[in-house]
């Protein structure tokens, strides 16, 4: 499966579809219980991970919190 | 109008001609809040007293530390132990003396936020804890006041302009604060001396584009800044339905603390 992850082109694993849940595990996400996913462009609410698959040629973004600023 | 001194002074502003003496005319009669006096606050703070900014608030009740300087840039080794907001305005005045700063040394929240932001024209959040980045989105979506988002850890940032009624939210994308010490934000994160440096610009950018009306804002566009890959990325983002805030059928409809998003070093190692 052909997606864009984070902007960039990236081939996962050699099934048809996979559902958010196991793309995050798939690509290793890191603290996969905090970062919001964008695919195609609407953000995705939490509880949908599970049932909301992506397919060749989606476009997944990983968004992630980021607390600093001193 | 201009005294000769300030013709001098905005020169390089004033022969821009998308700018000119009407657009230094506008940043002069602006009003910007800075929150915070940290990492992201010191940059912004002395960029918009250079470029005129007519009033300047900032709001921190912090204390300039040793550790501080390695990246706030508006605190001088002889600064340590002064409250933050007092050291910054000293800087920012001795560079325009046309500012008019305004400091809160004290710590924002839920009780006294609507009061700090209300007369200003846009709001900037230098803050560096969660609880902080929630509240001024919160109030900011409530008050109806524009704001620059920042956030930055180890070698990212990331920066958003929130619009009001036009444009994303924080929370249209983070619905809800991490657990606390969830994600790092602070001291025992780490961050790259010069990172808060280029987001703080960028927020400074939106902020003095956002006075003179024109160009194209972060509004409803996360830009997300790796200074190990050396690339910016712009990410859409789209209003969220579902946003708790900002949404069809909010369920946040007044203030409150995001006392859970405190993390506790944030408080601890003050």
């Amino acid at each position: 499966m052909n997606l864009t992850v984070n902007g960039k082109p990236a081939t996962i694993g050699d099934k048809d579809t996979l559902s958010i849940t196991e793309l995050l595990a798939e690509l290793k996400v890191e603290t996969p219980e905090y970062v919001t996913v964008e695919l195609n462009g609407d953000i995705l609410e939490r509880e949908s991970f599970a049932t909301t698959q992506v397919k060749d040629g989606d476009a997944v973004e990983f968004l992630y919190f980021m607390g600093g600023g001193r | 109008m201009f005294s000769e001194e300030q013709i001098k002074r905005y020169s390089r502003h004033i022969i821009l001609k998308e700018v000119g003496g009407k657009g230094q005319q506008k940043l002069l009669g602006g009003k910007v809040m800075i929150i915070g006096a940290g990492g992201l606050g010191s940059p912004i703070a002395l960029y918009l007293a250079a470029a005129g900014v007519g009033t300047i608030g900032i709001a921190d009740a912090d204390l300039v530390e040793l550790s501080n300087l390695q990246r706030q840039i508006a605190h001088q080794t002889k600064d340590i132990g002064v409250p933050k907001v007092l050291s910054a305005r000293e800087k920012m005045e001795a560079m325009n003396p046309d500012v008019r700063v305004n400091t809160y040394h004290e710590w924002i929240s839920a009780a006294n936020i609507l009061n700090i932001i209300e007369g200003y024209d846009f709001v900037i959040d230098g803050t560096d804890n969660f609880a902080a980045k929630f509240l001024i989105n919160d109030a900011c979506v409530l008050a109806g006041k524009p704001y620059s988002h920042g956030g930055i850890l180890h070698f990212v940032g990331q920066t958003l302009t929130f619009i009001p009624g036009q444009s994303a939210c924080y929370r249209c994308i983070f619905p809800t604060p991490p657990p606390k010490d969830a994600i790092p934000t602070c001291s025992q994160a780490g961050v790259l001396g010069v990172l808060p440096g280029v987001i703080g610009m960028i927020q400074a950018t939106e902020a003095l584009k956002y006075l003179l009306g024109m160009g194209e804002l972060l509004a409803s566009r996360l830009l997300i800044y790796d200074a190990l890959a050396m690339t910016f990325r712009t990410v859409q983002v789209r209003r969220n339905a579902h946003c708790p805030i900002c949404g069809e059928n909010p369920t946040i409809t007044e203030l409150k603390d995001e006392l859970d998003a405190l993390n506790v070093c944030d408080l601890g190692q003050k």
